[in-house]
């Protein structure tokens, strides 16, 4: 097949782009692909936004007909950002958006994220004291549920004296 | 200004000490980006919005000495010249965003500039570590030593679930970015490069040219970066990435034993004809100094040229950049102009340096 840009030499490069559904062919030569730089994977100047606006709106077209209005009506109460607004820019408004769109954002984490959802890296010390000592409580009590099963009462009580412990300067962490 | 001069206030202090691998690597770079609480992210807040977050956080951070963390200097973008912020952007201590797009934009930078805070950038505050070489956990630590002394002091926004809130998606979890800059010349020589960097994006890395997003690799430097930041931990993250840079490491080593016992000859002459370009010509596009610097700097690691600092690639790199050659030649060029410029300057640079050996 001879490229299409300079009618001369052979095409190397074949695509297809989709435009508002019409979908166009390309056969290209590497020189023209070169010199157009916009057939050139990692040439142009689009953004990863865009590229994740194109994965946000993924859902829309299947959702569209019966869910049109409750999608609508999704909004961050704190900065008036909308779900649709979201989907087209690929960026939060504020911090309470991952509040306010909680119920959609799995699915997308997971995309982003090689199917992670859910933080486990560093806690802030200053704010995340509470929370630390949460996940400690939270250890803890499933450790005390084997020990249950296994009928290691002696070593359950001591885990059950720990975990109330934790609670405690939890909750004086929090009223503090 | 002399040229010497000119050259050690274009280079970060840092860039001038040599880092582990720094044959391969030419540099290492953690960012953490962490937002505020009770502020609207950077994109939608108004220009009184993006004033009011600015100002907290530089009253915050100045109210008491930096000394933990080193000297910073407060400097807003509104308060520079198009060239000055364009020259920090050359030196990879601001982002383009920040320089043209930000309400308010500031940035903390140190004397070293090895560390640099930016304000109001696509998230409240990106901390930047930067380190000469190979060395991901020191950059790692000094950002986390840098974050938790500002976590002091702003209230983050922080979810459990999430972990730290930032603007894109992309980011959310840890905020860190962890990357480095290699250079990769007997790799792509031998054409193993298009074999391994789809590999390595199977493993959840992105492999970019040096300017970033959607820029082509230049001279053989590509930048290695994590993509994921939600579900493992930081030092999983540095760890993850660290294990692919030292395969890489070993695999470009080995292409350059295998060229030199193979074709001595051919690579010799590359990197001599290539210098001679360098040191010859009188115009010459930034694509062609690149390539062309980047044999030269293969030449100097193998010992075929003697005499050259190996800081050359790093440096010129940076220097024949628009802003810097303006910057040098104190004015506004035509790209045409610059042609002609970068071309002189290398000269200048390759004979200053035959001059300071002799």
């Amino acid at each position: 097949m001879i490229c299409q840009e300079c009618n001369k030499r052979q095409a190397s490069l074949h695509f297809a782009k989709i435009i508002n559904g019409e979908k166009t062919e390309f056969h290209i030569c590497e020189q023209c692909a070169k010199e157009k730089g916009e057939y050139f994977p990692g040439a142009n100047s689009f953004s990863i936004h865009q590229l994740l606006s194109g994965l946000l709106n993924f859902e829309q077209p299947i959702k569209k007909e019966n869910e049109q209005t409750s999608v609508k009506k999704l909004e961050c109460e704190k900065c008036g950002m909308t779900y649709e607004q979201f989907t087209q820019v690929g960026r939060f408004g504020c911090a309470d958006c991952y509040k306010s769109f909680d119920s959609k954002l799995e699915p997308i984490l997971k995309r982003v994220h090689s199917g992670n959802h859910t933080h486990a890296g560093k806690l802030p010390e200053r704010i995340g004291g509470g929370i630390q000592i949460q996940r400690q409580i939270e250890t803890l009590k499933q450790e005390l549920k084997g020990l249950i099963e296994l009928e290691e009462f002696e070593k359950a009580a001591e885990l059950r004296d720990q975990i109330r412990l934790l609670e405690k300067q939890k909750n004086e962490q929090e009223e503090g | 200004m002399s040229l010497q001069q000119f050259i050690s206030e274009a280079l970060s202090p840092w860039m001038k000490k040599d880092g582990p691998d720094s044959d391969i690597v030419l540099s290492s770079r953690i960012r953490l980006a962490r937002n505020l609480k009770e502020y609207k992210f950077p994109l939608i807040a108004s220009m009184e919005e993006s004033y009011a977050t600015s100002k907290h956080v530089g009253e915050a951070l100045t109210q008491e000495e930096f000394h933990s963390i080193g000297s910073l200097e407060w400097l807003r973008i509104d308060d520079m010249k198009t060239n000055e912020k364009r020259v920090l952007v050359e030196k990879h201590l601001i982002s383009p965003h920040l320089a043209d797009q930000s309400k308010h934009g500031a940035v903390l930078l140190d004397k070293d500039e090895a560390v640099s805070i930016m304000i109001n950038e696509e998230d409240h505050i990106r901390i930047q570590c930067l380190l000469p070489g190979f060395q991901l956990g020191k950059g790692l630590d000094k950002a986390n030593q840098i974050d938790d002394w500002i976590e002091q002091r702003l209230t983050y926004a922080f979810d459990e679930k999430r972990g730290y809130l930032t603007s894109c998606p992309t980011n959310v979890g840890t905020g860190l970015r962890a990357s480095v800059m290699m250079h990769l010349p007997a790799l792509a020589m031998t054409q193993q490069l298009n074999r391994i960097l789809p590999a390595i994006n199977q493993l959840g890395l992105v492999v970019r040219g040096i300017y970033g997003e959607g820029s082509e690799a230049l001279g053989n430097l590509f930048q290695i970066s994590n993509q994921l930041t939600l579900g493992k931990s930081e030092e999983d993250i540095v760890e993850d990435l660290r294990g692919v840079v030292l395969q890489l490491i070993q695999q470009e080593r080995t292409a350059r034993e295998n060229l030199l016992d193979q074709s001595r000859l051919q690579l010799e002459d590359r990197v001599h004809r290539s210098f001679g370009i360098l040191a010859h010509s009188r115009l010459i596009e930034s694509k062609e100094a690149t390539q062309r610097l980047s044999n030269v700097r293969l030449g100097i690691d193998l010992g075929l040229i003697k005499g050259l600092s190996g800081n050359i690639l790093n440096e010129l790199m940076i220097l024949t950049q628009p802003g810097f050659l303006q910057q040098y030649a104190g004015e506004v060029l035509s790209p045409e102009l610059r042609d002609e410029r970068r071309a002189t300057l290398i000269r200048e640079r390759l004979k200053l340096e035959e001059e300071t050996n002799e």
